[in-house]
């Protein structure tokens, strides 16, 4: 796919390197504790006389630009490292989203050191769709120095991505909830194909749909006879057994209210259909194709009353 | 606090809950010296579509540091700290750190652990970290 030409101005940007941004303070014993308090991290093994150091996750911390935006020490580079970021919001790709930090140590900083960084444009990803919208994903890397007499060292490193996007929608800002309201399960659309099957399973019954011309099953249920394009059909209760047909395990994203990881699997009734759903009652790891199951109801957010398959043992 | 010899392949951290308030939100981003209005203002938060203040990254790090050297111990040290974000961090909510052991090494006395930290609304943070022994 043929790129947005004013995206050639955003990759001409790649792999440009930024000038230093100092820390405003030397390493020091005060904001070190200030921050151990907070996170709740033991202060006592940092705070040792005469070898103090800072908590390596704090490494980012000494060289913000504190409560002024965008007042960095004097020595400072005046370039901005997001400018890349700047050139896409002025293309309506208004919204952005912290998606990877990745920081590495090199070694613990000790009080009385000044450090700064510099950063790289380090790569732009091909156009993306995701949930939150189109956009890129733009990757930093800062790379951090104490500065030395006899020769600035490095001691840590940053990898910083974002996603740069134009959302999909707008997200409307909701009444503010006290607390964050909880996840449901989505509930599934009922036309006049499918009523039957959900009302089944409200009355802990798998039906499935049948043609009343020619008597083939069929499922998902739709309109017509995919055999002999009959529009009459009835429903047949299920037994309820089947195999596992195919599988997949969702890890990631996690999305809520499911459990993760989510085995999902695609069974094969007895009857011959084969329907999507989820497994329960197993260890992940253990879902096997060829597994033999059997149908089990469970409701949930009140009255959504869903079919689910638990692995019994093989007959034989 | 682990001893390394000890520490088994797979081996279960002990999960933490930490609970979230406005002040550890605030406070989180001023010990970080991060002054983004969305991490400290709920006007300028709800301005950006957010229902409240929502946690800045650096307190999640620093909250990930707790959580690594809470289970390890004080006298160990952090060579990496990798994160992917998720869902974002309310005041009201819990933020739950499991994790287990995925890789050791002996040659360099690290393991490397591998740790999720969920709220009620999804996986807040996933992440690695590899914590060298003395």
């Amino acid at each position: 796919m043929a790129e947005p030409s004013w995206m050639d101005s955003a990759r001409a940007l790649v792999g440009k390197e930024y000038g230093r941004v100092y820390a405003w303070d030397k390493v020091n014993a005060p904001m070190i504790r200030q921050w151990c308090e907070i996170m709740g991290v033991d202060a006592s093994p940092y705070l040792v006389e005469g070898v103090v150091h800072a908590p390596e996750a704090m490494l980012q911390v000494w060289c913000m630009e504190g409560f002024t935006l965008n007042n960095y020490p004097p020595g400072s580079t005046t370039e901005n490292p997001y400018e890349v970021l700047k050139l896409m919001e002025a293309q309506g790709l208004a919204s952005v989203v912290a998606v990877n930090s990745e920081l590495q140590f090199s070694r613990a900083v000790r009080e009385g050191e000044r450090l700064y960084y510099t950063t790289r444009l380090d790569t732009i990803s091909p156009e993306k769709t995701t949930a939150l919208g189109t956009g890129y994903f733009v990757t930093l890397v800062m790379r951090y120095f104490s500065e030395i007499a006899s020769g600035d060292q490095e001691v840590g490193q940053l990898l910083f991505r974002v996603f740069k996007f134009k959302p999909t929608q707008a997200a409307a800002p909701s009444a503010p909830a006290s607390a964050p309201a909880k996840p449901k399960r989505p509930a599934p659309g009922i036309s006049d194909d499918t009523r039957f099957f959900w009302e089944g399973a409200r009355a802990g019954q798998l039906r499935i749909q049948r043609c009343t011309a020619c008597g083939t099953l069929r499922h998902p249920p739709g309109p017509v006879c995919p055999q002999c394009h009959s529009f009459e059909w009835d429903a047949v209760t299920a037994s309820g057994r089947g195999t596992v047909y195919s599988f997949v395990v969702m890890h990631y994203p996690e999305v809520p209210p499911f459990e993760h990881p989510n085995p999902i699997a695609l069974i094969e009734l007895e009857e011959g259909t084969r329907l999507i759903t989820q497994l329960v009652g197993v260890a992940p790891g253990d879902a096997r194709i060829g597994q033999k199951v059997q149908v089990e109801f469970h409701t949930y957010d009140g009255d959504l009353v869903l079919p689910q398959f638990r692995p019994v043992p093989d007959a034989n | 606090m682990q001893a390394f010899d000890a520490i088994e392949l797979g081996q279960a951290m002990e999960a933490l809950d930490v609970p979230i308030t406005a002040a550890l939100i605030t406070g989180g981003a001023i010990a970080t010296r991060d002054y983004f209005p969305g991490h400290i203002d709920l006007e300028a938060a709800r301005a950006l579509g957010s229902q409240a203040v929502f946690m800045n990254i650096l307190t999640t790090n620093g909250l990930v540091q707790r959580f690594v050297q809470g289970w390890s111990g004080p006298q160990s040290r952090l060579c990496d700290l990798k994160i992917k974000l998720g869902a974002p961090h309310y005041p009201g909510d819990t933020l739950r750190f499991s994790g287990s052991v995925t890789d050791k090494r002996p040659q360099d006395r690290t393991v490397e652990l591998s740790f999720k930290g969920a709220n009620s609304m999804g996986s807040h943070v996933t992440g690695t970290v590899r914590v060298r022994f003395p």
